[in-house]
């Protein structure tokens, strides 16, 4: 599936998502499973909250890490792996 | 430390606990003949630990790292502090699973798990047939599974079937699956019988033929195909008829710590069965002293304790040797490979099985069901002609 820039994406049900101080990572939780997430992964999960779109997620990183070469299409990348492991949902 | 198993040194390798498993209760209404409890469970039916100590098991086990926690049994609901524990998980940030035959849920029960933050229910599935669940639990709970399934379902929990695999369901696989889609299940766990505790002891009855576990898998496979992500299917395979070992709990103390109802904390279910092992205790022991630097924990981690073949061989990090209770309850010696490795000397134990499990007269001997009385009967050596091929009582 093409990721827009319209796309609102959110967590997928029965899915939980949260900053873990022991792993210092970010992690996500489901039944029977759960996915330590690297640092740029996790950045950009943080932000998938069901009101944002890619386009404002995408601007929110550039600003954050304005140093960081390539970052959209990270991120792109990152919420398409998410959708094809079924972490999150899109919702419009 | 003390001085026990002859001093093995801590492990350099960086792990942690990321899956707890509480094994809250051994005690269970049900009789299932392929229960993986110990066969000896009857003795720690007496010395559970209370509420306090099982509040402590999942602080510590937190700040270790634990995120996972299966409060499991037995069958948990057997307590009547299972809301309590839920409650205090819930608030550590724990994602929590009970893991239950459905006896003892009720709504009031469920509304309070609920309210409680539990985050998932694992209910266990026998077959479509009454007959089948009825005769494989030894129990008439066939239809109370069906109301706790929709009870489930109706607040808004994940749907997380588990059904045990055994030589009386599998050739049910596509009627069980559709079962499964028919409750609104999001998750089904296939699992072939492993044989340890009670199905170790009914291991000529239970085992399927190969054939009968190929087809099972195609099954599988063809109903994945159709239903997509709307249900995830995991067919957890039967090391029996594969050529190389499981990689057990994803290796002895890498991720999964167990509690066990007596408060001795393991890092698998039936490490008890190794001899000469002493495994530390909530009751003297803080588990982050139990993880790190206790010998039993220590035993086993990394690859420095294998001997040939495995220490030289080219597939050691993908299996770690397979599982040490099974080498040692098959072999005699936990330290070997395990003998489902076709490298293993001791692979001819495997296929000695296979064969008896298919001789014809074998399912006129009659199963052990997990009841007190005949946990007590295998405690005290009455069951010693099916027992004597293991090294130990599993």
């Amino acid at each position: 599936m093409a990721i827009e820039n319209k796309d609102i994406y959110k967590l997928a049900s029965y899915h939980r998502f949260q900053w873990e101080e022991a792993q210092n990572c970010y992690v996500i939780l489901f039944p029977e499973g759960m996915v330590k997430l690297n640092g740029g992964a996790g950045e950009v999960l943080n932000l998938v909250d069901g009101v944002a779109t890619v386009k404002i997620i995408t601007d929110t990183l550039i600003k954050k890490f304005p140093d960081a070469p390539n970052i959209a299409k990270d991120i792109i990348g990152m919420i398409e792996l998410a959708l094809d492991k079924a972490w999150i949902e899109k919702i419009n | 430390m003390d001085d026990r198993n002859n001093g093995v040194s801590a492990s350099t390798t960086a792990t942690q606990p990321l899956w707890l498993l509480a094994e809250i209760t051994y005690r269970c209404p049900l009789q299932c003949a392929f229960c993986y409890n110990p066969t000896d469970f009857d003795k720690h039916t007496q010395n559970e630990l209370d509420t306090d100590g099982w509040m402590k098991v999942l602080r510590e086990a937190r700040d270790l790292g634990a995120l996972q926690l299966g409060i499991s049994g037995g069958e948990p609901l057997l307590r009547p502090d299972i809301e309590d524990i839920v409650i205090e998980a819930h608030k550590l940030g724990y994602y929590s699973n009970l893991i239950t035959s459905g006896a003892g849920m009720n709504e009031k029960r469920i509304d309070a798990l609920k309210s409680g933050g539990l985050d998932h229910i694992q209910l266990s599935m026998h077959d479509i047939t009454e007959e089948i669940n009825n005769f494989i639990t030894n129990t008439k709970t066939f239809k109370l599974k069906q109301k706790v399934a929709a009870m489930i379902k109706d607040r808004g929990y994940p749907m997380v079937l588990n059904v045990v695999i055994h030589r009386y369901n599998i050739d049910h696989i596509k009627e069980i699956l559709e079962m499964a889609e028919g409750l609104g299940a999001d998750y089904v766990e296939l699992a072939n019988t492993q044989y340890y505790g009670w199905s170790l002891v009914n291991r000529d009855q239970l085992m399927p033929t190969k054939e009968q576990v190929l087809h099972a898998e195609k099954i599988t496979n063809e109903f994945r195909e159709r239903v997509g992500n709307k249900m995830k299917v995991f067919f957890v395979v039967p090391d029996y008829f594969d050529e190389r070992p499981k990689k057990c709990m994803n290796g002895w103390g890498e991720v999964f710590m167990i509690v066990a109802a007596n408060g001795d904390i393991l890092p698998c279910h039936s490490a008890r069965v190794i001899p000469n092992l002493k495994f530390p205790n909530v009751n003297d022991s803080p588990l982050k002293a139990a993880w790190y630097d206790s010998p039993a924990f220590n035993k086993f981690r990394g690859d420095d304790w294998m001997k040939e073949p495995c220490r030289s061989c080219s597939e050691k990090e993908n299996d770690l040797g397979g599982c040490r209770c099974q080498a040692f309850l098959l072999s005699g010696d936990a330290e070997s490979a395990d003998p489902v490795c076709t490298k293993s000397p001791n692979r001819n134990l495997i296929d000695q099985a296979i064969k008896d499990s298919q001789n014809p007269g074998i399912e006129a001997k009659p199963i052990v069901f997990r009841t007190n009385q005949n946990s007590k009967n295998i405690s005290e050596g009455k069951e010693k002609e099916r027992l004597e091929k293991f090294h130990a009582t599993p």
